[in-house]
C-alpha cells in the first residue's frame, strides 16, 4: 500500500488524523429526561423543563442509552467500564440551556477498543487497526437559527438533551482513504449494533476532524479541530484541505495554531471559527446531581447477549461458510440493511432450492450485487425501499436455477418486477418468457442461421472455433432469448461436426 | 380562648379534625396575622391569602363530606421561596427571578398540599439561599420578630431560611418550609427560638427545589417544636423517582415513634466543638443539653471528630463550586431577567443580565466557585475539599460506632444585628461553624430551642444523628423540649 | 494562592458577570481572604483519601425509555416552556443574533 504524503516545497509531509464521532443514541427519550428525540418536530416541542433548564430542574438517566453506549464499546472490543461518572463541561452559549453540558471527562462509561478498517476492499492485507481512546456519553446541545429575523437568532431545545455517543479515536490515521474508511467503517459497526442510526445527513452522526502534519518520522504537530463534518466525503476533503493549508502555512514560515475550525463545502475549505473567549476553561467537575454509575455484571451480560453477528465476523463467515468472494462479502457487510437483505434472500432461495445455503450462496450474492443493485441505483432507490422484496428476488433466483428462465431473460424480469411489482413468475408466464428446451423449434432456428451464414459455416470447420460463440448468439437471438442454452450449444456441436 | 394564630401543625390539624374550628377560620386568621406582620418583619415575597383559603375551603368541604383528611389538613404554612410552586412566583429571593411563574410544582410542596396544608405564601430568604441573616435577599432583609430587651435594633431572622423562621417564631405561620445547604434551617430556628430538622440527604426530593448546591440542599420543616417537625417532614420526604440522589425508602412514621425516653442511648459530645473563647451563655446551654440528656437516661460519651476545624472551609469550596454551576442557567434566554444594552451580543447579554440580576453574595459565591474549578486549581482546591469530606463524613461513622446521636450547639452565637457582620464575608461563614459539618456528611440534624441568653435571645441545641435515623434525631430532640421548657416568646411589637 | 485583579478579571469573564473596575478592586481583597481561608486545607494528609462522590451511600437508578412517561419530565408542553421566556418568538426562544 503506497503512502499517502503531501509533497511540499521543502519535502514529503505526513498528515496525523484523529477522529472525534459524535453518534445520536438511538432512544425514544432523551438522555435524562422523558421528551421525544424524533427528527423534525415542530421547534420547541420535544422540550421538557428538564431540558429547559427550568431553575429546580434534576437529570436522571434513561437505561437505554447507556445500554447502547455499553453494546457499542463491546462490539469494538473495548474495555467498559463498570463505574463511570458524569461530569459537567461548563460554558455559556444559547444552545446550552443549563449553562453546562453533561458528559464524562473523567470516568467515561467505555475505555480502550479499536476498529479494523480495510482500504481496498480486495486487498486482506489492506487491514489496518485504528484505536478507540473511549466512548463516553453526553447530552447534545440545542440549535440556532440565525436566518429567521434581522436582528436575533432563534432557539430550538429540541435537540437539547439528546443522547449522544462521543467515539474518540487515537490518532492512528494517515491519509483521506483512511479518515473516509474509518468513518464508514464506525458507522457501519453503529448500525450493526443498532446503537445509532447513522444518518448523516440528519445530524445523527457527526466528526470532530483533527489534523495535524508532520515530517515523516518527527514528533507530531499542532493540530486543528474541524467541528462538525457530516459526511464520510467530506470528512476526507477536511483532511486533504487542511494538511495542504497546514503544509503550505509551515513551509511559509508560518506556524499552525491550535484552533477550532469549519468545513465550508460549497468553497471545500476549512475556516477558524472565531475564537470564543475562556473557550478552554470549561471547570469539569462531577455532576452533583448525578450518583457514580455502577453496572452490574447481569446488565453487561445482556448487553452482551443481545449483540448481533458484527460486520467483521459476518464478513469472514460470508468467505469461508458461504464461500463468497472477498469483495462480495466485503459489499454485502459493508451495511446492515445489506446484509440482512441477504441473509433474507439467502434463506428464501436455499428453501426454494431445498438445497444448503452454501450452495445458492454465490448465485444469489452475485445476482444481488451485480444485478439489484444495478436495477435499484437506475431508479434512484435503495434497499429499504426496494419494491422488490428478498422472497420475490429469490422466486426469481428459482426461476434462473431450474432453467425456466436463462440470465438474460432474468434481467427483462426482474425490470418488470421493479416496474410492476407482480412476482417473477406471473411476469415470466404472462410475458411468454419461459425458456425452451423443444429441440424442434431450436433446431429449425439453427438451420435457418446455418444457411444463411454458409461462409461463416466454411471457416469454422476451417478451424475458426471461435465463431460457435457467433452462432450460440444467433440462435438465442433468433429464439428471442428463451431457448435453454445447455441445448442450444448442444444442437449446433451436433450441426457442426 | 387561646388564638388561632398561637396553635401548631398538630393542633391546627386536631382541632380542625374535630371540629372546633374551620379550616377556613384558621387560613383567615393566619392570613390576617400575615398582613399585618408583613410590613414590619417582611417575611413573605409574595402573600397568596387565596391559597391559603382555597385549600382550607377543600379541606372545610372535605371534613363535610367525611372524607379521609390528609396528616396537614387544615394547616397553612409559609412556603420558602426556593421552592417552585406552579403559577406563582418562585423568586430565590433575586432579581434574576423576578416575575418568574413556574409551570410546575417542587415535589415537596406538592407532597405539602396533597396533605392538605395551604399556602399562606412565599417566605423571604437569603439569595438562593446564600447567607446566614436574611440581609441578601434583593426584597429586602427580613427581621426577627425578636429584639434585645429596651433596644429596637432589628435583628437578623438567622439564614438562609430567615423569612421561614421569623414568620413561625411571630406566630403568623404555625410551620414553614425550609431548606439547608449548611445550616439554614438549624441556624434560624436556633436564632429565633423554634424548631427544625435538616433530614438525611436524599430524603427531600430536590426537584423543583432552586438549587444552590446539590449536594448539600436538603428541604425540612421548620415548626413550633419537635412533634409538628416529625409530622411534617412525613408529609415531605419520600422517594421521588425524579431526583437520582433521592433515597428509595419508605417513610417511617416519625410521629409514632417519638419517644423521649433517653434510656441505653449513648450521646457523643465532640470535643472540638468545644471552641476557645466560646460564647459563655453558648457553652452553658450546651452544658444543660448534656444534662437534660443525662436526664433523660441517656449515656453521655465525649468522642472526637477531628477534622471538625475543616469543615467550614471544605464547605466553603464545595458549596459555591457547584453554584457557581448550577446558577449558569440564569442567562436571560429562557425566563428571568433579560438585561439588553443597546447593541449587545449574547456573550455581553449575559454578563449585563447576571451582573444586574445577582446579588453581591451570590456574585461573590460564583467568582470563589469559578475560580477553584478553573483549570490549574480544580485539583488544589476541589479535588482536596472532596478528599477532606471524606475525612469528615468519616469522623462521623467512627463516632457514630460508640453513640446514637451527637450533641452541640447550634450555632455560636444568639441572633446579632442586622449590619452587624454583613461587611465582612468571612465572619459571616463562621456563623455555620457548628451545622456545616452535618451538611457535609448528610446527616439529619435538628434545632431545638434550649433557653434565652443574657439578651434574652433564644440559643439553639443541635442534634445530629446517623444517616436515615431522623427518629433518633427526634427523640433526642424531644427529650431536650421536654427539660429545656422553652416558652419564651417575642412581645408583639408590629 | 492569590488573586490580582487581572485574575479577578478573568474570573468573572469566565462566569459571565460584568463587573466594574470599582467591582474589581472591592473584590480582590476579599476574594484573597477567603481564599487564604480556604487553603489550610492543603495541611490535611489527605493521602490514599478517595475525593466524596455520594454522601450518603446510593446508586444511580436509570429509567425506562419511555417518552414522556412523567408529565412532569416530558416534552409537548411548548407553551409552558416559554410561558416565562423574555423574548418568546414564533416557538423560539429569541436572543441577541448571534454571529458564528
Amino acid at each position: 500500500m503506497s503512502e499517502y504524503r503531501i509533497q511540499g516545497a521543502t519535502g514529503e509531509w505526513e498528515v496525523v488524523i484523529g477522529l472525534e464521532v459524535h453518534a445520536q443514541i438511538t432512544t425514544n427519550a432523551k438522555l435524562f429526561s422523558g421528551a421525544a428525540t424524533a427528527f423534525g418536530a415542530e421547534p420547541n416541542t420535544q422540550v421538557s423543563l428538564v431540558d429547559a433548564a427550568m431553575p429546580g430542574m434534576l437529570p436522571v438517566p434513561n437505561r437505554e442509552c447507556i445500554r447502547q453506549a455499553v453494546r457499542t464499546g463491546m462490539a469494538i472490543n473495548a474495555q467498559i467500564n463498570k463505574w463511570s461518572r458524569f461530569d459537567r463541561k461548563n460554558y455559556f452559549y444559547a444552545d446550552l440551556p443549563q449553562g453546562y453540558q453533561i458528559s464524562q471527562l473523567y470516568h467515561p462509561i467505555v475505555g480502550e477498543g479499536a476498529i479494523d478498517i480495510q482500504l481496498d476492499d480486495k486487498n486482506p492485507d489492506s487491514v489496518k487497526t485504528i484505536g478507540i481512546e473511549r466512548i463516553h456519553v453526553e447530552q447534545d446541545a440545542g440549535k440556532l437559527m440565525h436566518d429567521q429575523h434581522p436582528t436575533m437568532s432563534y432557539v430550538d431545545l429540541n435537540r437539547s438533551g439528546v443522547a449522544l455517543m462521543e467515539i474518540v479515536s487515537r490518532p492512528d490515521m494517515r491519509s483521506p482513504a483512511e479518515a473516509g474508511a474509518y468513518l464508514s467503517k464506525l458507522r457501519t459497526i453503529l448500525r450493526f449494533v443498532g446503537s445509532c442510526d447513522g444518518n448523516m445527513d440528519q445530524g445523527s452522526m457527526r466528526a470532530d476532524v483533527n489534523v495535524s502534519v508532520r515530517k515523516p518520522g518527527d514528533e507530531f504537530g499542532t493540530r486543528t479541530e474541524t467541528k462538525n463534518v457530516n459526511s464520510v466525503r467530506f470528512v476526507m476533503a477536511v483532511v486533504e484541505q487542511e494538511a495542504k493549508r497546514q503544509v503550505a502555512l509551515i513551509e511559509d514560515g508560518g506556524t499552525v495554531v491550535q484552533e477550532t475550525r469549519l468545513y465550508d463545502p460549497d468553497r471545500n475549505e476549512t475556516r477558524s471559527m472565531r475564537s470564543k473567549e475562556d473557550a478552554h476553561d470549561y471547570r469539569y467537575f462531577p455532576d452533583p446531581d448525578l450518583l457514580p454509575l455502577e453496572l452490574d455484571d447481569a446488565f453487561l451480560e445482556e448487553c452482551r447477549a443481545s449483540l448481533p453477528e458484527l460486520p467483521d465476523a459476518k464478513r469472514t463467515r460470508y468467505e469461508i461458510a458461504l464461500g463468497l468472494s472477498a469483495y462480495n462479502a466485503g459489499v454485502l457487510t459493508a451495511d446492515v440493511e445489506t446484509a440482512r437483505w441477504f441473509e433474507a434472500l439467502l434463506a428464501e432461495t436455499a428453501a426454494k432450492a431445498k438445497k444448503p445455503e452454501a450452495e445458492v450462496a454465490k448465485q444469489a450474492a452475485n445476482w444481488l450485487i451485480s444485478e439489484l443493485f444495478g436495477a435499484l441505483n437506475k431508479l434512484g432507490k435503495g434497499l429499504d425501499n426496494s419494491p422488490v422484496s428478498p422472497a420475490a428476488g429469490a422466486e426469481l433466483l428459482a426461476l434462473i436455477a431450474d432453467g425456466t428462465i436463462s440470465g438474460s431473460i432474468a434481467k427483462q424480469v426482474l425490470e418488470k418486477m421493479l416496474e410492476t411489482g407482480d412476482g417473477a413468475a406471473a411476469i415470466v408466464e404472462r410475458e411468454g418468457l419461459k425458456q425452451t428446451s423443444d429441440t424442434g423449434a431450436i433446431e429449425a432456428a439453427i438451420d435457418g442461421i446455418l444457411a444463411a451464414n454458409a461462409d461463416k459455416v466454411e471457416q469454422y470447420k476451417g478451424g475458426k472455433e471461435a465463431l460457435f460463440g457467433f452462432f450460440v448468439g444467433q440462435t438465442m437471438k433468433a429464439m428471442q432469448g428463451k431457448a435453454n442454452p445447455g441445448v442450444v450449444n448442444e444442437l449446433l456441436k451436433k450441426k457442426l461436426s | 380562648m387561646t388564638q388561632l394564630t398561637d396553635l401548631g401543625i398538630a393542633a391546627i390539624r386536631d382541632g380542625v379534625a374535630k371540629g372546633d374550628f374551620t379550616a377556613t377560620e384558621v387560613a383567615t386568621a393566619f392570613n390576617a396575622a400575615v398582613a399585618a406582620a408583613q410590613p414590619a418583619l417582611n417575611a413573605f415575597i409574595v402573600t397568596t391569602p387565596e391559597k391559603a383559603l382555597e385549600a382550607a375551603a377543600k379541606v372545610d368541604a372535605d371534613r363535610a363530606a367525611g372524607k379521609a383528611l390528609g396528616t396537614m389538613a387544615g394547616v397553612p404554612i409559609g412556603m420558602k421561596d426556593l421552592f417552585a410552586t406552579h403559577g406563582t412566583q418562585t423568586t430565590a429571593a433575586s432579581k434574576i427571578l423576578e416575575g418568574f411563574k413556574p409551570q410546575y410544582e417542587s415535589t415537596v410542596s406538592q407532597k405539602l398540599w396533597d396533605a392538605g396544608a395551604g399556602m399562606l405564601g412565599k417566605l423571604n430568604l437569603d439569595q438562593f439561599a446564600m447567607g446566614s441573616s436574611n440581609e441578601t435577599s434583593a426584597f429586602g432583609n427580613v427581621i426577627s420578630p425578636w429584639r434585645r430587651p429596651n433596644d429596637t435594633a432589628p435583628l437578623a431572622p438567622g439564614g438562609s431560611s430567615g423569612g421561614s423562621s421569623s414568620a413561625v417564631a411571630a406566630r403568623i405561620a404555625p410551620a414553614a418550609t425550609g431548606t439547608d445547604t449548611g445550616g439554614s434551617i438549624r441556624q434560624p430556628a436556633a436564632f429565633t427560638g423554634i424548631s427544625g430538622i435538616k433530614p438525611t440527604y436524599g430524603r427531600c426530593s430536590r426537584w423543583g427545589v432552586v438549587a444552590f448546591a446539590s449536594s448539600l440542599d436538603q428541604a425540612g420543616p421548620m415548626a413550633r417544636d419537635v412533634t409538628d417537625c416529625a409530622i411534617m417532614l412525613e408529609a415531605m420526604a419520600g422517594f421521588d423517582p425524579k431526583d437520582s440522589t433521592s433515597l428509595n425508602l419508605s417513610v417511617p412514621e416519625w410521629t409514632a415513634g417519638l419517644n423521649a425516653d433517653m434510656k441505653g442511648k449513648k450521646v457523643g459530645i465532640p470535643r472540638e466543638y468545644r471552641l476557645d473563647g466560646m460564647d459563655a451563655d453558648v457553652a452553658k446551654s450546651w452544658d444543660d443539653g448534656i444534662a437534660w440528656l443525662k436526664d433523660a437516661g441517656a449515656e453521655i460519651v465525649e468522642i472526637s471528630l477531628p477534622h471538625t476545624k475543616y469543615a467550614l472551609p471544605t464547605y466553603y469550596i464545595i458549596a459555591p463550586a457547584e453554584a457557581s454551576s448550577n446558577l449558569a442557567r440564569y442567562d436571560g434566554v429562557r425566563y428571568g431577567l433579560r438585561d439588553l444594552p443597546d447593541g449587545a451580543g449574547l456573550q455581553d447579554m449575559y454578563a449585563a443580565t447576571r451582573a444586574a440580576g445577582f446579588g453581591p453574595e451570590v456574585k461573590r459565591r460564583i467568582m470563589i466557585g469559578t475560580y477553584v474549578l478553573s483549570a490549574g486549581f480544580y485539583d488544589a482546591y476541589y479535588t482536596q475539599a472532596q478528599k477532606v469530606r471524606t475525612l469528615i463524613a468519616r469522623d462521623f461513622t467512627e463516632a457514630f460506632q460508640q453513640v446514637d446521636v451527637i450533641l452541640v450547639p447550634t450555632a455560636p452565637s444568639s441572633a446579632f444585628a442586622l449590619g452587624e457582620k454583613s461587611a465582612d464575608p468571612l465572619e459571616m461563614y463562621l456563623n455555620d461553624v457548628f451545622s456545616v459539618p452535618a451538611s457535609l456528611a448528610g446527616l439529619p440534624a435538628m434545632s431545638v430551642p434550649a433557653g434565652l441568653d443574657r439578651n434574652g435571645l433564644p440559643l439553639g441545641l443541635q442534634v445530629i444523628g446517623k444517616a436515615f435515623d431522623e427518629q433518633g434525631v427526634l427523640n433526642a430532640s424531644l427529650a431536650l423540649e421536654q427539660r429545656a421548657q422553652f416558652s419564651a416568646r417575642p412581645a408583639k411589637w408590629w | 494562592m492569590s488573586v490580582d485583579t487581572a485574575t479577578v478579571a478573568k474570573i468573572a469573564s469566565l462566569a459571565r458577570i460584568k463587573v466594574t473596575e470599582a467591582d474589581l478592586t472591592a473584590m480582590v481583597p476579599e476574594l484573597n481572604g477567603i481564599l487564604a481561608w480556604v487553603e489550610q486545607l492543603g495541611e490535611v494528609d489527605v493521602t490514599g483519601v478517595e475525593p466524596m462522590t455520594a454522601v450518603i451511600p446510593n446508586t444511580q437508578r436509570l429509567r425506562d425509555d419511555v417518552v414522556n412517561a412523567d408529565p412532569l419530565t416530558g416534552g409537548d408542553i411548548r407553551d409552558a416552556v416559554l410561558a416565562n421566556a423574555p423574548a418568546p418568538e414564533h416557538g423560539f426562544f429569541g436572543v441577541p443574533k448571534v454571529i458564528e
